[in-house]
């Protein structure tokens, strides 16, 4: 196992760089860095030296790929690509176009995303299974084609109108919550109740039908047949028999995000002031940063091999039939 | 001529998908093995009613993807020879010309004589008070305010018997032509169809033909008059902005998919089939690009194509040309994060089709891999295909106004149910609370979404092996 884990961390190698690779193009091939120079200097009467300063401030001074007048190995360091690109798969994340250390504020800002993602996650998942088993439990009766109904509705309703509502409802009619914000310590308990209700309702349509569909599969095989001939009961049937097999396709789609957790949801952390990764990304966004975004992409990407690595060997945990060879 | 037309590249894309629908059609229903996977879709009566809604939409999305420059009158702009106007219109815009040009200063509320916000309004005698001032258009033709009521309720009988005459008449069309027996009555076909007892379920598609219908018509007799839904910000009609929305949302749901579709599918088709080194650099590129968090390669993606725009900015001078330009990145960009996964699919579904008789039998016979991939590969797994297709479409609908909302959506000046949430959003903080734009909005999405989830559904278990019993 051990063997196959530093396999598949060596496989990531050549994806991580594709990612970087694709990123620099996509920033750096459409708009040369003079471009982006000009953009954030402001489009308009931008002099030559104002544009070199910017660049030099920034880091962005230096040919692309390849620098033909440094001197040895310096050929290939001293350029864009690798000052930008190379340094992050030590985690040298650098500094935002703002002059901002972007590793410091990736540490500061990933736990309020965690105090969000993390229970969002976990009541969303207890939450979904148990409402699925539930309308597995009361399958083919109306409670059962009811709850697949709302769920229909449910699922087509935007998340944003969920964000609304939720807000409209329980800070401005109620005042139960504060609209917005954050805060240290336990007294974030109140900021973050609502976003974490919010997402685990706005997903509970898709959930409950992708797992009953889950466990009505499992629920239909031979060996549950036999238990309930030996005369188990039903319930005893769903949670030791059904649930427990039924996990395996539950954890392919599930294990993967758990890395991610830490980039945080970007809706609901704008939506509700939550100064997390993000926020940050949006914040980024809209400023036109490209430090940061490539930082957070370079980020998503190892987090997502990571959550990839991680399914396999949830496999074998559930499932003692599976060897990673 | 008195316009000139103007293709855009949506335009363009959205009729060459109409026609690909079409060739699809006429292929599917000759042949057996595509008629009969329809014909369950055709039975379900859920699905069939949610068709008639999603083709209500595709008309008025198709109808204002033909634009056009109006000529502008010579004698007005006192320059000789033709000249056209800068302004991109499309058929739609005329149909709802009234809707379109009542533009009122400010906010006012659903079916409002008067604007939602006060004004200083100066008196003849000097003095200045806050009033509500009278609506520009709403109402223009009541004689007193107080005839509001009376006049609203006359319109919307008016509009109910006319939709329920012209529901009729094609309630009455449908059972004649469906009389299918000699020396049946057409009278008999409708007490069949009224039982629910035919093939086609006709009871719910007229049943939700009617509705659409009802609110045809009780927009063409209150929209002329009153503002339905209210009036934004600037002024602007609301359930005219709604209404443009569609063809935005229509075409990320449906483009999205089809940009990016043949890649997919000559990429996925080829690693299943060869294998070896073109299945690692094929399944390279897209473990690459599924590890990228999807929305940070829009944000990527959109970012630097803003960069490109705003440094071009002389290239993009047209407002409508731009909001194009950005629409079709947006879809190629939304259509690079959601063709892997088909890929992965389509790979699966061909390594498990090459280890067929029947593909084993062409290989030993020597025909040529391109033939066999044509010939026997593709036509067997597009059911895979169409059943990605349609799941996708209302995932990304839904994605559209999130992507708006956090500034890489579509061009903000552009219609789109996304950028009216996001205009809605300080709206919600006023006090009285402005709620039509964001009620517009979840109206005609979620119709929309709904819609096409339940024929969605239908579809894939008509076409999913796996789901047939």
């Amino acid at each position: 196992m051990i063997a196959y884990i530093f396999r598949r961390i060596l496989y990531a190698i050549p994806i991580l760089i594709g990612v970087n690779l694709l990123t620099f193009a996509l920033f750096f091939f459409v708009n040369s860095p003079d471009d982006m120079a000009r953009f954030h200097l402001g489009l308009k009467r931008v002099t030559p030296q104002a544009i070199a300063v910017w660049k030099a401030e920034h880091g962005y001074d230096r040919p692309l790929f390849y620098n033909a007048v440094a001197p040895g190995v310096e050929k290939l360091t001293q350029t864009i690509f690798y000052q930008r690109s190379v340094k992050l798969f030590v985690f040298d994340f650098g500094r935002s176009d703002d002059g901002r250390d972007i590793g410091y504020d990736i540490s500061q800002r990933m736990w309020p995303s965690l105090a969000i993602a993390l229970p969002t996650f976990v009541v969303g998942l207890a939450v979904y299974i148990s409402i699925s088993l539930m309308m597995v439990f009361f399958r083919a009766t109306y409670l059962d084609t009811g709850g697949v109904v709302l769920a229909v509705v449910m699922m087509s309703v935007s998340m944003l109108f969920y964000v609304i509502g939720g807000q409209y409802l329980f800070s401005k009619v109620l005042r139960l919550v504060p609209i917005s914000g954050y805060d240290t310590g336990l007294s974030a308990i109140k900021f973050v109740i609502l976003p974490i209700a919010v997402g685990v309702i706005s997903g509970i349509g898709s959930g409950v039908r992708l797992y009953r569909t889950f466990f009505l599969e499992e629920s239909s095989k031979e060996y549950v047949r036999t238990a309930r001939a030996k005369g188990l009961s039903e319930i005893r049937v769903l949670f030791s028999h059904v649930l427990k097999n039924a996990m395996i396709p539950i954890l392919t789609g599930v294990v993967v995000v758990i890395p991610s957790l830490f980039i945080g949801s970007l809706i609901l952390e704008s939506f509700f002031g939550i100064p997390g990764l993000g926020s940050y990304t949006i914040d980024a966004i809209r400023s036109q940063d490209f430090g940061i975004v490539h930082a957070m992409v370079f980020l998503g990407s190892v987090l997502y091999i990571v959550g990839l690595i991680l399914t396999d060997i949830s496999y074998t945990l559930v499932d003692p039939r599976v060897r990673l060879g | 001529m008195p316009f000139k037309p103007v293709i855009l590249w949506t335009d363009a894309l959205i009729y060459l998908l109409l026609a690909v629908t079409v060739a699809y059609g006429v292929y599917a229903a000759r042949h057996e093995h595509l008629r009969w996977p329809w014909r369950q879709v055709r039975r379900n009566p859920l699905a069939m009613a949610a068709l008639v809604v999603l083709v209500a939409y595709v008309v008025v999305g198709l109808a204002d993807s033909i634009h056009f420059r109006m000529r502008l009158d010579g004698s007005q702009t006192g320059v000789h020879g033709t000249i056209y106007s800068p302004q991109v219109l499309s058929a739609l815009d005329l149909l709802c010309t009234p809707l379109r040009t009542h533009v009122e200063q400010t906010y006012s509320a659903p079916f409002a004589l008067h604007a939602f916000t006060p004004q200083l309004v100066r008196r003849p005698d000097g003095s200045h008070v806050l009033e509500y001032p009278r609506l520009r258009f709403a109402g223009a033709g009541l004689e007193t305010p107080a005839d509001r009521a009376r006049d609203i309720a006359v319109r919307s009988l008016q509009a109910a018997v006319e939709s329920l005459m012209l529901w009729a008449a094609v309630v009455g069309a449908i059972a004649y032509w469906q009389v299918r027996q000699p020396g049946e009555s057409a009278r008999a076909v409708f007490a069949r169809m009224r039982r629910g007892q035919t093939d086609t379920p006709w009871r719910a598609m007229l049943a939700s033909l009617g509705v659409v219908i009802l609110i045809i018509a009780a927009v063409a007799n209150l929209g002329a008059e009153y503002h339905i839904l209210g009036t934004d910000q600037v002024g602007q009609d609301v359930l005219f902005e709604a209404i443009k929305s569609i063809r935005t949302g229509l075409l990320i749901g449906t483009l999205t998919t089809l940009v990016m579709l043949p890649f997919a599918l000559v990429m996925g088709v080829m690693a299943g089939y060869f294998g070896g080194r073109v299945d690692d650099v094929i399944q390279y590129i897209y473990t690459t690009l599924s590890s990228i968090p999807s929305v940070l390669l829009i944000v990527a993606g959109i970012l630097s194509l803003d960069l490109y725009m705003a440094n071009h900015a002389t290239s993009f001078d047209n407002i409508a040309q731009r909001q194009d330009v950005r629409l079709l990145s947006l879809c190629i960009i939304l259509g690079v994060t959601t063709w892997t996964g088909l890929c992965r699919l389509l790979r699966g579904e061909t390594m498990k089709l090459r280890d067929m008789d029947y593909i084993q039998a062409a290989i030993a016979l020597g025909v040529r891999s391109r033939r066999i991939m044509t010939r026997h590969i593709i036509p067997n797994v597009m059911h895979i295909v169409l059943i990605n297709v349609v799941l996708n479409f209302s995932g990304l609908v839904l994605a559209e106004a999130v992507l708006s909302y956090i500034g890489v959506g579509v061009d903000p000046s552009m219609n789109s149910w996304g950028n009216m949430i996001n205009g809605a959003r300080m709206e919600m903080a006023r006090d009285p609370v402005v709620w039509w734009a964001l009620a517009a909005a979840f109206l005609f999405m979620f119709t929309l979404v709904l819609a096409a989830n339940l024929f969605a559904d239908a579809v894939r278990d008509a076409f999913d092996p796996r789901m047939r019993k």
